[in-house]
C-alpha cells in the first residue's frame, strides 16, 4: 500500500492529469463544434456584404480568429515553459509540445488566409509589411520549436531547450500585435481593441467572437488529446500506464 | 440573408476562389490535424499495449 502511495506521488502530474484530460477534451470539442456552427452561420448568412469589400471581406472571420489564437497559443507555450524551467514539472513540457503543431496551424492558416485576403484586395499574395513579416516569424518560431525538441532523444533536455525558444520567441507576439502602430503597414489597423469601441457592425463582430471562441476550445481539445499521447510516451515503463484499463489485453 | 441562390453562394460576389479557398483549407487542416492526433493515440496505444504483453510473456 505504501508503495502504491510513493508510486502516485512520484507520478502525481502525469498520472492524475491523463483521465483528467480524458474526460475533458470532449467537452471541448462539442463547445467547439457548436460555436463553429453558430460563427459560420453569422459569417455567410447574418453578416452583411461590406461596402468597400463586398464579400471578399468573408475571409476575416477565420482570419483574425485564426491570428489571435496563434499569438495566444505561442503565449500558452511561453507560460508553461516558464513552469517548467522554475517548478522543474513534468506536466509542462508535454502541454508546450502538446500545443505546438495547433500553434504552428493557426499562424500557418493566418498567413494562407492572410495571402488569399491580400491578393484581391491589395493586388499582391504577399508583401514584405511589418505585420506580415513578424507572423511569418512567429510560423518560424513554431516550426523551430517543434524541430529543436524533435531533434533532442531525452524528452527532459527537449523540453528545457524548447523552453527557451518559447520564452526567447514570445517578444514576437507584441511585435506581431503593435506592428500596425509602430510602422506604417500595408496590412490595416486592428479593427478589434481593447481600448477603444470596435470599427465594424456588430453582426460581423460577433460572428468573429463566435470563431474566434470555436477555434479557443478546439486547441484546448485537441491539445488535451494529444498531451495524452505524450504522456503515455513518455510514461510508458510506469506502472500505472500498465494498469490503465486501455492497456489490458 | 444575403443570397438569392446557391450558385450565388458560391460565387461569393466574385470572391469564390479567395473565400472558399480560405474556409476549405482552413476545415481541411483542421480535419487532418485530428485524425493525426488520433492516429498517434492509437498507434501509441497499440504499441504500449504489445511491449506490455510481450513483458508479460517474459514473465510467465
Amino acid at each position: 500500500m505504501s508503495q502504491r502511495f510513493i508510486n502516485w506521488f512520484k507520478f502525481a502530474s502525469p498520472a492524475s492529469f491523463y483521465p483528467l484530460a480524458g474526460k475533458a477534451w470532449p467537452w471541448f470539442a462539442a463547445l467547439a463544434t457548436a460555436f463553429c456552427a453558430a460563427g459560420l452561420w453569422i459569417s455567410f448568412f447574418v453578416a452583411p456584404t461590406d461596402f468597400q469589400q463586398g464579400e471578399g471581406y468573408r475571409i476575416i472571420f477565420i482570419h483574425v480568429p485564426a491570428s489571435w489564437m496563434s499569438m495566444f497559443i505561442y503565449c500558452v507555450m511561453a507560460f508553461w515553459a516558464a513552469i517548467g524551467i522554475t517548478f522543474n514539472t513534468r506536466l509542462s513540457g508535454m502541454m508546450s509540445s502538446a500545443l505546438a503543431p495547433t500553434g504552428a496551424l493557426f499562424a500557418f492558416i493566418s498567413l494562407w488566409t492572410g495571402a488569399l485576403w491580400g491578393k484581391p484586395m491589395w493586388g499582391a499574395w504577399w508583401v514584405w509589411d511589418a505585420r506580415l513579416t513578424s507572423e511569418l516569424i512567429l510560423f518560424f518560431l513554431y516550426i523551430g520549436y517543434i524541430a529543436l525538441t524533435a531533434a533532442i532523444d531525452d524528452p527532459r533536455r527537449a523540453d528545457k531547450a524548447g523552453a527557451i525558444v518559447a520564452l526567447v520567441g514570445v517578444v514576437n507576439v507584441p511585435i506581431i500585435y503593435f506592428s500596425v502602430k509602430w510602422w506604417n503597414t500595408l496590412h490595416q489597423g486592428a479593427s478589434v481593441s481593447l481600448t477603444k469601441a470596435p470599427t465594424m457592425a456588430t453582426t460581423m463582430l460577433w460572428g468573429m467572437l463566435l470563431m474566434a471562441l470555436a477555434f479557443w476550445m478546439y486547441s484546448i481539445a485537441i491539445a488535451l488529446y494529444r498531451v495524452r499521447a505524450i504522456i503515455l510516451e513518455r510514461e510508458r515503463h510506469t506502472t500505472w500506464v500498465a494498469e490503465l484499463p486501455e492497456m489490458q489485453r | 440573408m444575403n443570397w438569392g441562390s446557391a450558385s450565388e453562394f458560391f460565387a461569393m460576389g466574385g470572391y469564390g476562389l479567395y473565400v472558399w479557398g480560405s474556409f476549405g483549407v482552413t476545415a481541411a487542416a483542421l480535419l487532418i490535424e485530428t485524425l493525426l492526433a488520433r492516429k498517434r493515440v492509437a498507434d501509441t496505444r497499440r504499441a504500449l499495449r504489445r511491449e506490455l504483453a510481450a513483458d508479460r510473456n517474459d514473465q510467465d
